[in-house]
């Protein structure tokens, strides 16, 4: 019997009410984190990873509606709790860093001054003992000088430095589950890796979960443990990074994993997946929202997707999935 | 900071010496001869031209600007002709009526259209943004005087709950003594209540007015900014620390939002000293306003000279403060390079 | 073989700005409302002296002040001229003078402004310095020193508005002229032959026009309170002439010992036609740049 995971999310659905119709964002999305474990999110831009981060932590858009589903950190149904046990998990037990540390900072408040705000809200500090807390915040995310820095604006800073002070401020009062979206996306690489290697280690010494949303298969994969994939706003796959890599059963993790550049590569030899995301506000969206893209579509992919038994390892949301390579290893090809 | 107060105060200088120029410019062009008004009506061509020669305005205009600007500089306004006293003096004793007045209309605005427009972006596309948007409209739409008129009409004339609109006091009440000018202040310094309750008595419906005609300006701004600010990256991210409501809205959010609204109150007090002059006429209120109007009617141009300068120069000072209040909330601008 | 999916016609320019017209007033209304007010007003502007019960100027000291009944439906002033009538007559004189004023500031503000966005240098330099000079002041006040210093006469009140009005129409061309400079129809015009000014005139100055009218409505509001304003201060129109704002200022006397309708009228006709050409400005505003709207 395995641990009670640190948040599972079942049949989440998100609606966006928009000028130009219903847009369908998210379906039935239903994943797992286990406590400790590094999960990634992938997909295209439009997939929905964000959404379903946003919709997680309750900082949906106006115009978004959650239409089903639950998000359960531990016992608590974060979908339809009340906005003061919110208050008590948000920024305390789950957490959130954003794309864009420089204009995810508040531009007209030192950095401090910002960790000490969610110190004295979640962590118990006293107001006159928040500074000092601050900047030992500041020490722990690896920015030297944070004495001095700590009096610094968001402008003043680089964006790795920026994104170490989120981290900072996401992980102030100690939480359990950390959402990163597209932490590192718009750094340089070498600043990357710098950034990755922070939370990896934060993470492992806090034993906290770690959700990272990402459209870079390669990313994920040297990052986590565990692989989501999503498109169109369903989960078409999950399974553990290293078996999604060597047997990706559903048609697109294939084309993601073959779009996926090498340093190998040349530009020409870039693979494109063929068709688009389908338009979400049509109101005849098929069950499978690959099938119109999908080579392999075939006349019973008409039917709903079929659920995944619960505790299932490796899920697979087609009809029609690429052969398993543990019973069926592909025949050597001759190079 | 001390160098962007420096900066600021270089960039007004040229803007000072183009109002010197076009404030002498105007009225050396207003109609009538001051020279035949000061010399009498029963005075002769050539007493009238002693006169002008006394007042130096035979001499060519370089000339007449030339010792303008050197009076200026020892703070010489020159001598109404209504009156016979220094215009100086007088601007110095009336300016206190006209920014006690207008500080107040400005407090009333601030402290009824901030609110109204956080509420309005905190609901976007409400009953109440909808409300807020016509009160907006209508306020600026009405011209100011006709505002100070129907609330006349409707609190002194049919509810009779404010005074009638004769000044700063009614006549029972004398002055307080003098420490800033202001009534209001004054008074209570002096620990003389009645006077205090009497001159608020008599502030409330112009202030009323002027609050009610730059409450327009502001309220929009302000939701259009808590709009565009709400939406912001950094809001996210304070809301997804869970910090509380207050803290995301006032801290966060609403200080960040303040920003463009303050750069509008410069542009609100140009219309409120414009509409100043308006209300004060209303009101038989004894400031710069009422002054200046007089002499313009009389063509005693010192006077209006000097109206136009005071507020030429007060202006840029409010412009100039307004800057340096900027600097003190964004960082950013103080460390232009 | 490939199917070739039928494409709509294209639509003429005209028959797109009138749909794009009907989905903006049915989105809002309110747009709508104020178009209609503007024809309104435009209609009592132009045939106003001619379907008005009894002549403005006519006074009739027996009426004097009276209240409004179903024979005066504003009531008298001072000199028992019908107020209703003086009413819709003035509209004409304040139309006019918004017009007038709109239109000089856009030719003086816009011209100066193109010419310094798109020749920068020492022309753009001047301009700058103009506009600074003019910003200095407090707008109102810098009228009445314009009116007072060259005469109470329409066109002065007309020349004051559009010179306090001119750095905001200054900045907004120049700021386009500057985005269109190496725009490639002012280089074929150039090629052609065409002089700088006559570049100026009629390539780049059409070109700021769509931009420049969301702020002419909004200043035609303006010129009205303006007027007024003056004509309140005794710096205006001068009596008997018609024009709401001196009707005002004639009207104030009376409020204090009850009778309203002298000033009351009047006003309300003021404030209609800002509120009025303010709505349309927010309507075009959306028509022209939705992401503006505010």
């Amino acid at each position: 019997m395995t641990a009670a995971p640190a948040l599972s999310v079942e049949g989440l659905s998100v609606q966006f009410r928009t000028r130009s119709g219903i847009v369908h964002a998210l379906d039935n999305v239903s994943f797992a984190v286990a406590k400790g474990e590094t999960v990634a999110l992938v997909g295209e831009s439009g997939s929905g990873k964000s959404v379903t981060a946003y919709a997680v932590m309750g900082i949906l858009d106006a115009a978004g509606c959650v239409t089903g589903g639950r998000a359960m950190l531990g016992a608590l149904d974060l979908l339809s709790a009340k906005p003061k046990q919110l208050a008590e998990v948000r920024g305390r037990k789950i957490a959130m860093i954003f794309q864009n540390p420089r204009t995810a900072l508040n531009p007209i408040r030192t950095v401090g001054r910002q960790i000490a705000d969610v110190l004295i809200r979640h962590g118990g500090v006293s107001r006159r003992a928040a500074p000092a807390h601050a900047v030992e915040m500041l020490r722990a995310v690896g920015i030297t000088d944070p004495a001095r820095r700590a009096k610094a604006y968001p402008f003043e800073m680089s964006g790795g430095m920026c994104q170490r002070v989120m981290i900072a401020i996401a992980l102030a009062a100690k939480p359990s589950l950390l959402i990163a979206d597209e932490p590192t996306t718009g750094l340089d690489v070498t600043t990357q890796a710098v950034i990755m290697d922070l939370i990896g280690d934060l993470a492992k010494e806090l034993g906290m979960a770690t959700i990272f949303i990402t459209h870079d298969l390669a990313l994920a994969g040297q990052r986590s443990a565990r692989i989501v994939v999503m498109h169109a706003g369903h989960v078409i796959e999950n399974a553990p990074t290293r078996e999604l890599f060597a047997n990706p059963r559903h048609p697109y993790t294939a084309e993601l994993i073959a779009a996926t550049p090498d340093s190998a590569q040349s530009l020409d030899a870039l693979a494109a997946i063929p068709g688009s995301l389908p338009d979400l506000r049509r109101a005849d969206l098929p069950p499978c929202r690959y099938s119109e893209r999908c080579p392999r579509k075939l006349a019973a992919c008409a039917a709903p997707l079929p659920t995944a038994a619960p505790g299932a390892a490796h899920v697979i949301a087609c009809w029609n999935p690429l052969p398993d390579r543990a019973q069926y290893p592909p025949a050597v090809s001759a190079a | 900071m001390l160098t962007l107060i420096l900066k600021r105060l270089a960039m007004a200088v040229p803007s000072l010496i183009g109002v010197v120029i076009v404030t002498f410019v105007l009225t050396r062009a207003l109609p009538g001869d001051p020279a035949a008004y000061f010399a009498g009506p029963a005075a002769t061509p050539q007493a009238i031209q002693e006169v002008r020669i006394k007042l130096g305005l035979d001499k060519p205009l370089i000339q007449q600007f030339g010792r303008y600007v050197v009076e200026l500089a020892h703070g010489n306004l020159g001598t109404s002709l209504t009156t016979g006293q220094p215009v100086a003096i007088e601007l110095r004793n009336r300016l206190p009526a006209s920014a006690e007045l207008t500080l107040l209309g400005l407090l009333v605005s601030i402290v009824v259209a901030v609110p109204l427009g956080i509420l309005a972006a905190t609901k976007p596309n409400s009953m109440l943004d909808h409300a807020c948007r016509i009160i907006s409209t209508l306020g600026v739409s009405l011209p100011v005087f006709f505002t100070g008129l129907i609330l006349v009409y409707v609190f002194y004339f049919l509810l009779g709950w404010a005074p009638a609109p004769l000044g700063r006091l009614d006549v029972f009440y004398t002055e307080p003594p003098h420490v800033t000018g202001f009534y209001l202040i004054d008074s209570l310094i002096a620990g003389d209540f009645p006077t205090f309750v009497a001159s608020l008595k008599q502030l409330v419906l112009p202030a009323l007015t002027l609050g009610i005609f730059s409450l327009a300006p502001i309220a929009r701004m302000t939701r259009a900014s808590m709009l565009a600010v709400l939406s912001s990256d950094f809001v996210r991210t304070a809301r997804a620390s869970g910090l509380s409501s207050y803290t995301v809205i006032v801290t966060y959010a609403f200080r960040n939002a303040m920003l463009p609204v303050i750069t509008t109150l410069g542009m609100v007090f140009s219309f409120l000293l414009g509409a100043n002059v308006l209300v004060e006429k209303v009101f038989a209120w004894p400031g710069i306003g009422s002054y200046a109007v007089e002499a313009l009617l009389a063509s005693d141009f010192a006077p209006v000279q000097g109206f136009v300068l005071t507020m030429a120069v007060l202006y840029v000072t409010l412009n100039l403060l307004i800057d340096v209040l900027y600097g003190l909330i964004d960082p950013r601008v103080r460390f232009d390079a | 073989m490939s199917v070739v999916a039928a494409t709509p016609p294209r639509e003429s320019g005209l028959a797109a700005l009138i749909r794009h017209s009907r989905y903006v007033i049915g989105e809002n209304p309110v747009t709508g409302l104020a178009f209609a007010l503007f024809v309104l007003i435009v209609l009592a502007a132009a045939l106003g002296p001619h379907i008005v019960p009894y002549d403005p100027l006519q006074s009739d000291t027996s009426e004097a002040l009276k209240p409004p009944t179903l024979h005066h439906l504003f009531g008298t002033d001072q000199l028992g001229r019908d107020v209703f009538s003086r009413v819709v007559v003035a509209t004409r004189l304040d139309f006019f003078i918004a017009v007038a004023s709109v239109a000089l500031v856009f030719v003086m503000g816009g011209f100066a402004g193109v010419a310094a966005g798109f020749f920068g240098g020492w022309t753009d330099r001047i301009v700058g310095r103009i506009a600074d000079t003019i910003m200095a002041f407090p707008l109102f006040v810098l009228a009445m020193g314009i009116v007072a210093a060259l005469g109470n006469t329409v066109q002065n009140i007309v020349i004051a508005t559009a010179i306090v009005n001119f750095p905001l129409y200054a900045r907004i061309a120049r700021a386009e002229a500057n985005v269109r400079r190496d725009a490639g129809f002012v280089e074929a015009a150039r090629l052609s032959g065409n002089s700088d000014w006559r570049i100026l005139a009629f390539q780049i100055l059409p070109n700021v026009f769509p931009i420049l009218v969301v702020q002419m409505s909004l200043t035609m509001g303006y010129a009205i309170l303006n007027a007024a304003g003056l004509s309140f201060i005794g710096l205006g129109v001068r009596p008997p002439t018609p024009e709401w704002g001196i009707m005002v200022a004639e009207g104030a006397q009376f409020i204090v010992s009850g009778e309203w309708w002298n000033a009351f009228f009047p006003g309300a006709a003021l404030m209609v036609a800002v509120f009025c050409f303010n709505l349309l400005g927010d309507g075009l505003r959306d028509m022209v740049d939705p992401r503006r709207r505010t």
